[in-house]
């Protein structure tokens, strides 16, 4: 397909920093070209700020091939924008129409403070991950075969497919409640899949929980929006164990 | 005599390490919480060496410029890590693997530290494993393999096309528990700014905290940098946006010796530009090349019709494809190392044979039809079905390529709009992993002692060139089994030291030279951006110190990079304050170090008369095309040695490299 150049409006959320209140500010960027990602379409923008002396606009991004999971954009009401399965940094132009306006903002969450501009503060996910996602073994001198414990294909692909979670947060912002039920049961179940994961899943479930609580996100309440926008298309079957773990867990554990 | 001692210890090859391990000097576990250890970078070596330190008792504070520790570049990495488990019965040992990558570094690498390498790589698998790393298995349950460039055993361990990502996941994890446990301090959105040294020693860094621009001062015992390769001096890399050299290059100003910057990877297929607002280059695995077949047309009048979209490659007949990999080299045929196959992809693009309608026409086929259709039939007849019809082979088929690499697939539709199942990958190569990097000893320890360095940051393992699936390799090794034994050795004098204190004065006037960098270019209110200059740096780079160099444009590179430099001092505009989130700073002080590296890659490609894996010195080349070394003057690694902001002073020393148990041959993949 070739590509060609179009205009476009952009309206995108500017704040000072986490204590300053923000406002959606407006502009034009002409001769994007289709071939460009969304990200690379900013670039053009604060290069022209730049060249205007005006301060350019902050935005997380860094591997640029969605698997790193900065980029965190939400575009014309969606995460990471109107395609599917896709980071923010994997968007590309010709997914919007010349003379198009776009509205650019934030992850919106009380878990996600705003840093400045569309930069936000995701360490809840990561205070999550210390509180359990993980197999207590250290690094040892003397390791078990690799092979010592086979494991189904069926189980090792659906914890593949759970540890795919780039963690980006998409999933919190798309959701009506700000949960992060999607991110963290996409870690439960990787780990709970396997039998090296079986040894302390029921502490790790809630020990899990309990952190998500604390972070402030909000409850589930099986909308479903995240697994339409998680760029990794996690499903809500994770959820699903998620929650029979926990019941599990809250029955039997010490 | 060479300043620099490698420290390799005597004995027999195999023997070098578990002998050498047995007599290190050990750090008691009581001991252990007295001392303080800082890593800088926490991708695959960086978080693998914080969080075994951490498990080890020791005070670990690590640091990273992105959000969280888990948004490393390693996490990129797509097709697998390589093992010599021999679970395949197809000739795999520790030898092998050793070997594999000796010559694939083309006879330029450290012989003691690559056996090290394979004798650990078993165990790496094994440590993720038990971490709960879901990597790809067999219907019978064990751990599948795959095959993977410059060797002939199927050794590679993988998790569909992202396989850094889950060792990257797996060492976070483990640093997740260490972090949690509050034995690691964890800093991110955190920027080394440079290192600082008393009597001499490693004994701590100066940090910008990113979003408050506040500078820090924090002490250790010792200092691991682990911040990653350097290829975004070209601008255009597989690297991340915001991956850089400094805090290598800061150790480097500090005393590091540097060594063979001009050794870069230039891995052949990876998705070609599309434009001039490109911001970075996209991989496309190597593991794609165990099932696609790399080709151009063999008629030059279909390659021009290709171009201008007046003939598809799909109309082109099998008779009229050039399979030039599998002509040139029928024993590795598309699996030849990545400096050999990116030459090769030069070389018919060069001759006009091309098929990408960009500005340099630079751009080859990768094409999966044949795999698809072998895959599908096969497929078929384990369903059963031994008369399948071709529309079902081509759907079983496509469904078994998608099962292997599925994510790689949806990458490429998503960034050319093009299916590739349907339609040959259009691949070029580009810019991607870097072999030089600071000079560390045997212990990892760099020329400053209480300095290490691990991962793609050091330069030690791979020679000129680095096979695929070795960086993981590496990078764990470091981390996971290196690093413990020989940072305890160094350690072992420290635990009478107590705490470091950050009030001397190394420490005030590192911190007063950041601040002073930081205000000078904030002042200096020119009038280009930072990336107008870092793009002018990646021309420079990417066409007289690329895939091909030679003698004149080696000279110009030289002289241009030093003037660009000082234009960029003279003219950089970077809008913002310092106490506050500002890209535009942390991109203008990574850029300056770039310009440094730059000049300093190009004067290491001029003084090396040879071409060897990923330098290639167009004089210096055999009547077929392949690389010439000359073993007689050149087999040493070439450490430069900073002596001042003017790069053309730096001094070069070189460490010969002796192979005392393997015969040095011509690299020949044929």
């Amino acid at each position: 397909m070739a590509s060609k150049n179009i205009n476009i409006t952009l309206k995108i959320w500017r704040q000072k920093n986490v204590n300053s209140k923000g406002s959606m500010e407006t502009y034009k960027l002409n001769d994007v070209s289709t071939d460009s990602s969304f990200l690379e379409m900013l670039d053009q923008l604060n290069e022209q700020l730049i060249n205007e002396r005006q301060e350019p606009i902050a935005f997380d991004h860094d591997c640029r091939e969605g698997i790193c999971g900065m980029c965190s954009l939400f575009i014309n009401g969606e995460a990471h924008g109107p395609d599917r399965a896709v980071t923010t940094c994997q968007l590309h132009m010709r997914k919007f129409k010349d003379g198009e306006t776009i509205y650019v903002e934030p992850w919106r969450a009380k878990a996600f403070p705003v840093i400045k501009d569309l930069v936000v503060d995701r360490t809840a996910f990561d205070r999550i991950q210390q509180a359990g996602g993980f197999v207590s073994v250290n690094t040892s001198g003397n390791t078990i075969d690799a092979n010592a414990i086979p494991i189904p294909k069926t189980d090792a692909d659906k914890s593949f497919e759970a540890a795919t979670c780039i963690g980006c947060g998409a999933c919190v912002a798309s959701c009506v409640n700000a949960s992060a039920m999607l991110f963290v049961s996409a870690k439960v179940s990787q780990l709970a899949l396997l039998p090296q994961g079986r040894v302390e899943a029921k502490q790790r479930v809630l020990n899990m929980v309990k952190q998500m609580d604390e972070e402030g996100f909000g409850n589930c309440t099986n909308t479903g929006a995240c697994a339409v926008e998680c760029p990794k298309e996690i499903s809500l079957d994770n959820i699903a164990r998620m929650n029979r773990e926990y019941m599990s867990a809250m029955v039997s554990a010490e | 005599m060479s300043v620099l001692d490698s420290k390799i210890p005597a004995g027999k090859l195999s023997d070098k390490w578990t002998d050498y391990k047995d007599h290190l000097k050990l750090v008691a576990p009581n001991n252990r919480p007295k001392i303080d250890i800082i890593v800088v970078g926490t991708g695959l070596a960086g978080a693998s060496a914080a969080a075994s330190l951490g498990e080890m008792g020791y005070n670990v504070k690590a640091f990273c410029f992105q959000d969280s520790p888990r948004r490393a570049h390693s996490i990129a990495a797509q097709g697998g890590i390589n093992a010599a488990k021999n679970y395949q019965n197809d000739g795999d040992s520790v030898y092998r693997l050793f070997y594999d990558t000796i010559k694939g570094g083309d006879y330029r690498a450290r012989e003691a530290n690559v056996h090290r390498l394979a004798e650990v790589s078993g165990n790496i698998i094994d440590q993720c494993v038990a971490q709960g790393v879901p990597f790809a298995r067999e219907y019978g349950g064990l751990l599948d393999n795959r095959s993977f460039g410059g060797t002939q055993v199927q050794r590679t361990f993988y998790a569909a096309g992202q396989t850094g990502q889950q060792l990257l996941l797996g060492a976070y994890s483990a640093l997740s528990r260490q972090i949690g446990l509050g034995r690691v301090q964890m800093y991110n959105r955190h920027e080394m700014l440079d290192l600082v040294k008393v009597d001499g020693k490693a004994r701590g860094i100066i940090a910008r905290n990113l979003i408050t621009g506040e500078i820090e001062r924090h002490s250790a015992h010792a200092v691991i940098i682990a911040s990653g390769g350097y290829g975004n001096v070209y601008f255009l890399s597989t690297n991340a946006m915001g991956s850089n050299v400094t805090a290598s290059w800061k150790v480097h100003k500090k005393g590091a010796f540097f060594a063979n910057p001009c050794y870069v990877q230039i891995h052949p297929t990876c998705i070609p530009v599309h434009g001039i607002n490109q911001s970075k280059l996209t991989l496309m695995s190597e593991s794609l090349r165990n099932s696609g077949r790399i080709w151009v047309p063999k008629k030059k009048e279909d390659a021009e019709a290709i171009r201008a979209g007046r003939m598809r490659p799909t109309d082109i007949a099998e008779e009229d494809r050039d399979y030039y990999l599998e002509r040139r080299y029928p024993a590795f045929g598309n699996l030849v190392p990545r400096d050999v196959a990116s030459r090769a992809a030069k070389e018919r693009c060069d001759a006009g044979f091309g098929i990408e309608a960009n500005e340099t026409n630079e751009g080859v086929y990768l094409d999966f039809s044949s795999e698809i259709r072998s895959k599908g039939k096969q497929t078929a007849y384990a369903q059963g079905d031994h008369n399948p019809s071709d529309e079902k082979i081509w759907d079983l088929g496509k469904k078994w390529v998608e099962s292997k690499y599925g994510n790689l697939f949806q990458m490429y539709e998503k960034i050319t709009d093009e299916n590739p199942y349907e339609t040959p990958m259009k691949i070029y190569p580009a810019v991607h992993y870097t072999m030089g990097g600071v000079w560390v000893d045997y212990n990892l320890q760099s020329t400053i002692p209480g300095c290490f360095v691990a991962g793609e940051a050091n330069f030690s393992d791979h020679g000129a060139n680095r096979l695929g699936a070795s960086a993981l390799m590496q990078g764990l090794a470091d981390g996971y089994f290196v690093l413990p034994y020989t940072i305890s050795d160094y350690l072992a004098n420290e635990i009478r030291t107590g705490k470091i204190p950050t009030d001397s004065p190394e420490f005030e006037q590192a911190e007063q030279e950041v601040k002073a960098t930081i205000n000078q270019f904030l002042n200096n209110n020119g009038n280009r951006s930072v990336d107008h200059f870092h793009k002018r740096l990646g021309h420079i780079m990417w066409n007289k110190v690329g895939m091909a160099r030679n003698e004149q444009g080696l000279t110009e590179a030289i002289s241009e990079i030093a003037a660009l430099k000082e234009e960029f001092r003279r003219d950089v505009f970077v809008p913002g304050s310092a106490d506050e989130l500002n890209p535009e700073l942390e991109k203008a002080l990574r850029v300056a170090d770039f310009m440094d590296l730059g000049q300093l890659m190009a004067q290491d490609a001029l003084q090396r008369k040879e071409s060897c894996g990923g330098h290639f010195r167009e004089e210096y080349q055999d009547a077929e095309g392949e690389t010439l070394r000359d073993d007689e003057n050149f087999k040493f690694a070439g450490a430069w040695e900073y002596t001042g902001d003017n790069i053309s002073n730096s001094v070069l020393h070189k460490e010969e490299l002796k192979y005392e148990f393997i015969t040095i041959a011509a690299r020949n993949y044929k």
